[in-house]
């Protein structure tokens, strides 16, 4: 296998996917360790090694660009994809060939898979199940031979990160080796890393909270105020977590860092993409015309098309992804959606800490 | 089917194959058992140095060994058992005033060390095996001798029949699977068969199905409450078998247990686990595993990895599902489980197997019925549950090869990670579990029984179980032609599982309904005293409707 020889060269960390999120945990890892930073397109993987330029960010030293998946997976036991949801799966077919079981992987994507049995896309399927949705860490699963999975989530604005403000992030798997390896290759003195043991759970909580995200974007479009937004984190909060139990998270999780904390950030930040899609839906833009000119995905708005059939199937009450989900894609009104929210009749504030375990 | 069918052929001589190993000298089994006394020193050292690492203070330690000492007092007063050394009560009563020597600083107090490896020795002892090849013979070739008698009594008829031999145990236990390959196997590496567990009748099944694949025997850890009856005793001891203590729940029991276990795989000792523990109580083919012993598999794969180097002997794993039409048990079975779950009070029967008479008695009756038993070995895996080839390579879901070793590697290195193993063991145990969905032969019996709870559970939506089954048993019925009716709707549902490779079914399944429905009610619990099921006139009727329960749940699970 050339193991033994890997042992003592000195190792090397892959990011696959360069983006903003994928280039500052790029940059962060750099300052400890040779970084190898993968994306699909030559030419821009040229420029990132010949400007040094990327995402508006300067490219650490420690790190090479390169669009050779073999080459990586040779390189790196660890590997850090950073992709959209909606690339995951067909990357991670291509990088599988060249996986070992020795390999760890801790993704960085905050969104859901799809896979029915004939193939069907989020919207042909009229049900869809727990079965048919997948986190990426399964995705990971069911594609490749590695076992010792992970995720990052927590509020890591990729514009803070490059800018070295302080932050911290949830690495969350069922391997302890897999935490604190990624705790000993990201955590420095402006970035805290903490460990969880639920990986569902914690890729959940940073899925699920891009949904609450394109809602508060909607009420700051609306020119509404804080309140409103206590309001919404408040209620979105406890929507979050009957989705994510249901889907098979703890309680726990969604009350730490990538769950409350991840919230806070984004429905209070124009730097989150899936808070700008509510914000310019509320001053009246159809979705398609935010979409097509935003550079990144949004990942919230695909979210929602796929935990509104899954609350329907599960039976969980989801007032906010439910109207969300008439706002995006049933032709109803920011302001209307709004007002539906603010009519239902619901009175008790919390009722899920009786039941935790 | 006919693949498999063309392998059960594919014998040596009587129906059996060739021994993989001639000479008993060479089986792994023998060599523990010469060198016994070294082994059980290795085992008490090593679980000396596990004990450490798990309780490292000496306060700790300390506090263990007085809670062990109180519980092992409990046990002697509360539930001493015939098999129990006569001097239990003494060894923990010089433990306590070791003890409390220690605790009080006296000057000639032992070392708490000393005082573990006392424990942990007098443990290692009690569970440790001894097999002799010479009475395993024997014992052997009692059983075959017996049975076979038996079965020709029963079968060609007349008492005289006795002295004939037309009739083999193999026309009465069908094996179906990759019999060859895990042959193969057991030369390359070390088996270990993970087979559910109905009924008491399997250790003795499985001991015999191991010899006609002409396998060494295997090490066995039988609950130490079947050496109370005499003639499991003898048996047990003549076939490798180790003893567990189930009333011994402390840590340092456990740890010798899965130590013994851990170097006796090391040493290439075929073995054999229940991983449900004991037999399964509700009649499901197992749903939980236990971790325990199964988690033995792959610390000594690592051991074998790390001390040896990935060229050295792997290990497998064998799925085995035992498939009986009716299960002796069953009645004490599932009232078992409806006490332990339900809010009824259920009271407990007497145990079948109490006496040696009703062993011989219950084997009487199962042999002068006409009834089957199959038994299905999956296709081996490894320790963390990928299959393998027949050369014991590992295979990912694209049949590329895997080296099992990468799983312990962390950065180029093999690497000792108990947590990490923990988890292993739990992906395994899942994989355990629905290999033995796969396996699992659907009979007439378990069909029958399935569609008619189900029929009748339907009718009564509105009581929870525990009430549904107090229901009078008069009131049920079902008429012949719509029981005919459901039954075929589920078998063609059962069919295109099997098609989908997602369960096995047995020919018997493939004749006309009528018949089919037959060959069920007659076989299903033939030897119960309420019959679960059974036709009368034109109305089928049931008896124990908890023993229904019992046979329906085999089926539970699938997408019927």
């Amino acid at each position: 296998m050339g193991m033994s020889s890997k042992a003592s060269q000195k190792k090397k960390i892959g990011v696959i996917g360069a983006g903003s999120f994928g280039t500052a945990v790029a940059n962060i890892l750099a300052q400890k360790e040779e970084v190898i930073l993968y994306a699909r397109n030559v030419d821009l993987v040229e420029k990132i090694n010949n400007t040094r330029w990327h995402k508006d960010a300067a490219i650490h030293p420690n790190i090479t660009g390169t669009s050779d998946l073999s080459y990586i997976a040779s390189q790196c036991e660890i590997l850090f994809p950073v992709i959209p949801s909606s690339a995951f799966r067909e990357v991670m077919k291509q990088l599988a060939p060249y996986l070992r079981p020795y390999h760890i992987l801790i993704h960085g994507t905050k969104g859901l898979d799809i896979s029915t049995a004939d193939g069907n896309s989020t919207d042909s399927s009229k049900i869809l199940t727990r079965d048919n949705v997948r986190t990426m860490s399964e995705v990971i699963r069911d594609e490749s031979v590695v076992i010792r999975v992970g995720c990052l989530a927590g509020p890591n604005l990729a514009r803070e990160l490059t800018d070295h403000q302080p932050a911290a992030t949830v690495i969350a798997s069922h391997f302890n080796e897999v935490i604190e390896l990624g705790q000993k290759y990201l955590r420095n003195d402006r970035f805290q890393v903490y460990g969880n043991s639920d990986l569902i759970g914690i890729e959940l909580a940073g899925v699920l909270k891009n949904i609450i995200a394109i809602a508060a974007g909607a009420l700051s479009g609306l020119g509404l105020g804080e309140n409103a937004k206590g309001l919404l984190i408040s209620r979105g909060m406890i929507e979050t977590i009957y989705l994510g139990r249901a889907l098979g998270g703890k309680t726990e999780s969604f009350l730490g860092l990538a769950g409350v904390g991840d919230l806070v950030t984004t429905c209070n930040s124009s730097l989150s993409r899936n808070f700008t899609v509510g914000f310019r839906l509320a001053k009246g833009e159809p979705l398609e015309d935010i979409i097509s000119s935003m550079d990144e995905v949004a990942e919230g708005v695909n979210t929602v098309k796929i935990v509104h059939k899954l609350a329907r199937q599960y039976k969980v009450k989801a007032l906010i992804t439910q109207t969300l989900h008439r706002v995006l894609f049933e032709g109803m009104s920011v302001k209307d959606g709004l007002q539906y929210l603010m009519k239902y009749p619901l009175n008790v504030d919390i009722a899920f800490l009786k039941n935790l375990q | 089917m006919g693949q498999q069918a063309e392998k059960t052929k594919k014998k040596v001589g009587k129906g059996h194959y060739k021994p993989i190993i001639k000479r008993s000298k060479y089986w792994p089994v023998v060599q523990l058992s010469k060198h016994r006394k070294e082994f059980i020193e290795e085992v008490v050292e090593e679980s000396i140095k596990r004990i450490k690492q798990l309780r490292p203070s000496k306060k700790e330690l300390l506090e263990e060994l007085e809670v062990i000492h109180y519980r092992e007092k409990m046990r002697i007063r509360g539930n001493p058992w015939r098999v129990d050394p006569p001097d239990d009560l003494a060894f923990w009563n010089d433990i306590k005033a070791k003890l409390l020597d220690i605790s009080t600083n006296k000057e000639n107090a032992v070392s708490v060390e000393d005082l573990l490896r006392l424990i942990i020795t007098r443990y290692a002892n009690e569970v440790a095996g001894n097999f002799k090849p010479n009475k395993y013979r024997f014992v052997r070739s009692m059983v075959k001798f017996g049975l076979r008698r038996l079965l020709n009594a029963s079968r060609v008829g007349g008492i005289f029949a006795i002295f004939k031999s037309d009739y083999y145990l193999t026309d009465k236990i069908q094996l179906f699977g990759e019999m060859e390959h895990i042959r193969k196997l057991g030369k390359k590496g070390t088996l270990v068969m993970v087979p559910t567990h109905f009924s008491n009748l399997d250790s003795v099944l499985i001991g015999w199905i191991i010899h006609v694949l002409g396998l060494p025997p295997f090490i066995y850890g039988a609950g130490l409450n079947l050496f109370n009856i005499k003639i499991f005793a003898y048996f047990m001891n003549s076939v490798g078998a180790y003893k567990v203590d189930r009333r011994k729940k402390n840590l340092l029991y456990l740890e010798t247990l899965k130590m013994y276990s851990h170097r006796a795989l090391i040493k290439g000792a075929h073995s054999l686990f229940f991983p449900g523990g004991t037999r399964s109580r509700s009649g499901h083919v197992e749903k939980t595993l236990k971790r325990g012993l199964l988690g033995t598999t792959i610390e000594a794969q690592r051991s074998l990895l790390l001390d040896k180097g990935p060229q050295d002997r792997k290990i497998f794993i064998v799925p085995v599902v035992i498939n009986y039409h009716f299960v002796l048990e069953a009645p004490t079975l599932i009232n078992d489980y409806l006490r332990k779950t339900g809010q009824e009070r259920f009271y407990k029967e007497q145990d079948e197997y109490s006496t040696s008479y009703r062993i011989v008695k219950f084997l009487l009756s199962f042999f002068t019925k006409n009834s089957n038993i199959s038994v299905s070995l999956g296709r081996p895996l490894d320790i963390v549950g990928n299959y393998v080839n027949e050369k014991g390579e590992s295979l990912d879901k694209n049949n590329n090869i895997l080296q099992i070793a990468d799983y312990f590697t962390t950065q180029g290195e093999i690497t000792e990670d108990q947590q990490r193993e923990e988890e292993y063991t739990r992906m395994l145990c899942d994989r355990i579990i629905s290999e033995y969905k796969r396996i699992n032969r659907v009979f007439a019996s378990h069909l029958v029984a399935f569609v008619a709870f189900r029929y009748w559970r339907s009718k009564f939506p509105q009581l929870d179980l525990y009430n549904f089954l107090r229901l009078p048993e008069d009131d049920l019925n079902i008429p012949y032609h719509v029981f005919v009716e459901e039954f075929e709707k589920t078998r063609q549902k059962v069919i295109t599982l099997k098609n989908q490779g997602k369960l096995d079914m047995a020919e018997h399944m493939f004749a006309e309904p009528d018949e089919i429905i037959r060959l069920g009610l007659d076989n299903l619990g033939q030897y119960h005293v309420n019959k679960p099921l059974f036709l009368q006139k034109d109305l089928i009727l049931t008896k124990s409707l908890t023993t229904l329960y019992y046979y329906h749940n085999r089926m539970d699970g699938y997408e019927l």
